[in-house]
């Protein structure tokens, strides 16, 4: 008997990724996917892409999605959730998106508690302008806007956006996840899996935070970049629950 | 009621279900009322946003989701609208957006001023786009137009801006308020999201990368202009039957003219008022139809000169248009404009013919 042991997920559209090879936006992009499906809400998401290299995502998604200006999906989900309480809403940010522009509306958004869930890769880096500083890039990278490497005194120190959220009295649940390994993966689609489920039970705001890939801006091979991640990134910002006021949902 | 709290239950009674604002003088009244209102609409919601940015892009996801949506500010808090406003023009999605205007440029002051016309009716944001702008001149008209402001805002999937000053939002008169409407019996949006069930998922954006698409999308937001422009241009002309001298002002201005055209019309001079009503589009025909027996126009605005231009663009050299302001938030008397317009009047003979 034929069996299927890997196929596209329902959710996402006959599209081929425009992403460089090695990207974690595709592997991101597949998990949700696959989440979608499996908690039965594709007919009642609506999904926020954001500016950044994911900005093309509602290409690839199979749901309703609506694009918010660069960093404003706080924002803009806050207004779909308010409006349609009994509808999922996530937004699908990258680190330059959500950690610099956006960080007012996803501070306060958190603070008031919006029941929603935010997906922020990050790759430590500007992806679509071209390899720029982010607000997370770590001391000593090299960006094209820091030649010689991030310097504290010069530039500024890496931003733990997701420590700050965790401070906001309304945020339930903030992981740091990643998906530099099959192990990493599956952490992070259980991470994604309780922050929608988190919302679909009306508790608030959960953000998952995933160190992703960049090996085009990097300047390293897609497997070294998942090295990097290992060796260099987790030191600046370690994988771990850093705030979970839910508990276990079932 | 005051000007301010006309809008709001106007637009509640007009089914806006969703507002987010942020404080800033003098429309604080607007937020507020906003406030009390949604909370006593089950339906309703309000929202104290952290700014104006977060606002409009609330308004953004609200419209997205087929609500009808406001919100309001003044001068420094529209400039940071201005990102979200252009957001709404480009993804083609309604919203009401009401700019009480004070002083600036900067953080100016808190008096009434007209400052804000160039960067209401130019679109305001970045690329190619215009909101409708509508300027209410009374408490009634605050009550009508505002109305109007959703029902323009659905019908052109396009932002609304409802353009007053200090003293519009501040004035208190009487007034018939529209019939509450029942959000739920307004006819259905094709094209919201609200999550995929039993239909094709949808997308609303505004990046369009392929340069032939997005010239295409253009020339479709254009000609939307161009609808728009044959059907909602609106003016109101007052005692310009017989007039030689027709002053062209708007809001609180025109409330101005038109007691200086009381006085100058009881020292016998025939002078009468043309009030835009739509600032965008601009009532331009109306301009044109008068310029066949009118020979001179006096543009009188509370700044230094911004109306005159599309006034002068509409004559293309039809007739002398002149122009008398003050900024600064400085608003002047019936008296002064009454003197303004006499000796303009006598300047060019107009008393002879
Ligand atoms: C208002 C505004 N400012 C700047 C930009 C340019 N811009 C587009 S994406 C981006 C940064 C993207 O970085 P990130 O959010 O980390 O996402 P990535 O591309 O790395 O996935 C910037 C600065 C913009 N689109 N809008
Ligand atoms: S630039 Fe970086 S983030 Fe963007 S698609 Fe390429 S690898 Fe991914």
């Amino acid at each position: 008997m034929e069996q299927i042991v890997f196929q596209r997920p329902r959710y996402l559209k006959k599209a081929v990724f425009h992403y460089c090879p090695g990207c974690g936006h595709s592997l991101i992009h597949r998990l949700v996917a696959e989440i979608i499906d499996e908690l039965g809400i594709g007919d009642r998401v609506i999904g926020v892409p954001p500016a950044g290299c994911a900005v093309l995502a509602y290409d690839y998604f199979d749901i309703d999605m609506g694009e918010a200006p660069h960093g404003r999906g706080a924002a803009l989900a806050t207004g779909i959730k308010r409006t349609l309480p009994d509808r999922i809403v996530f937004s699908y940010q990258g680190d330059g998106d959500i950690a610099a522009i956006g960080t007012a509306e996803t501070i306060h958004a958190a603070n008031r508690g919006e029941n929603i869930t935010i997906i922020f890769v990050n790759n430590s880096c500007y992806g679509m302008t071209g390899g720029q500083m982010a607000p997370t890039t770590l001391l000593g990278q090299n960006s094209t806007t820091t030649p010689g490497g991030r310097d504290q005194l010069r530039d500024g120190g890496p931003v733990d956006l997701s420590e700050m959220l965790a401070i906001a009295r309304g945020s339930v649940y903030i992981e740091r996840t990643a998906v530099n390994s099959p192990k990493n993966i599956r952490r992070t689609k259980q991470a994604l899996t309780k922050a929608f489920k988190i919302q679909m039970a009306g508790r608030g705001f959960a953000l998952v935070e995933i160190l992703s890939p960049c090996p085009t801006n990097w300047k390293l091979s897609p497997v070294d970049s998942l090295k990097y991640i290992d060796d260099t990134v987790t030191k600046t910002y370690p994988l771990k629950v850093i705030k979970d006021t839910v508990g276990d949902l079932e | 009621m005051r000007g301010s709290q006309v809008i709001g239950e106007a637009a509640v009674r007009a089914g806006c279900r969703f507002y987010a604002g942020y404080p800033i003088t003098p429309q604080n009244e607007l937020t507020e009322y906003m406030a009390a209102a949604m909370a006593k609409t089950p339906d309703g919601t309000f929202i104290q946003a952290e700014s104006e940015i977060a606002a409009i892009n609330m308004v953004l996801g609200a419209s997205m989701a087929g609500t009808r949506a406001m919100t309001s500010s003044s001068s420094p808090g529209v400039s940071l609208k201005q990102e979200g406003i252009s957001f709404l023009a480009g993804s083609e999605l309604p919203a009401v957006i009401v700019n009480t205007m004070r002083g600036g440029p900067g953080l100016g002051n808190i008096a009434p001023t007209q400052g804000d016309y160039f960067q209401a009716t130019r679109g305001g944001g970045h690329g190619d786009y215009r909101s409708i702008v509508l300027a209410p001149a009374s408490g009634q008209e605050e009550a009508d137009l505002t109305r109007k402001a959703f029902e323009y805002a659905d019908r052109y999937r396009t932002p609304v801006v409802i353009l007053i000053d200090g003293m519009m939002g501040q004035m208190m008169e009487p007034v018939v308020l529209p019939d509450p409407i029942d959000p739920r019996k307004l006819p259905e949006k094709s094209w919201v999201l609200d999550g995929a069930k039993g239909r094709p998922s949808r997308i609303i954006k505004s990046l369009i990368l392929n340069t032939s698409t997005m010239e295409e999308h253009n020339w479709k937001l254009y000609r939307k202009y161009e609808t728009i422009s044959k059907e909602i241009t609106a003016a109101e002309c007052h005692l310009t039957q017989d007039a030689r001298l027709i002053v062209i002002a708007y809001g609180t201005a025109a409330r101005i003219a038109k007691g200086a055209i009381k006085r100058v019309r009881e020292m016998g001079l025939k002078v009468g008022l043309l009030r835009p009503i739509t600032l965008w589009p601009f009532p331009k025909n109306k301009l044109v139809e008068k310029s066949r027996v009118v020979r001179n126009f006096l543009v009188f605005e509370m700044n230094t000169g911004q109306m005159v231009e599309d006034v002068k663009l509409s004559l293309e050299g039809r007739a002398n248009v002149h122009f008398y302001g003050r900024p600064g938030g400085i608003i002047s008397t019936p008296d002064e404009i009454s003197k303004v317009i006499s000796s303009l009047y006598y300047r060019q003979h107009l008393e002879e013919e």
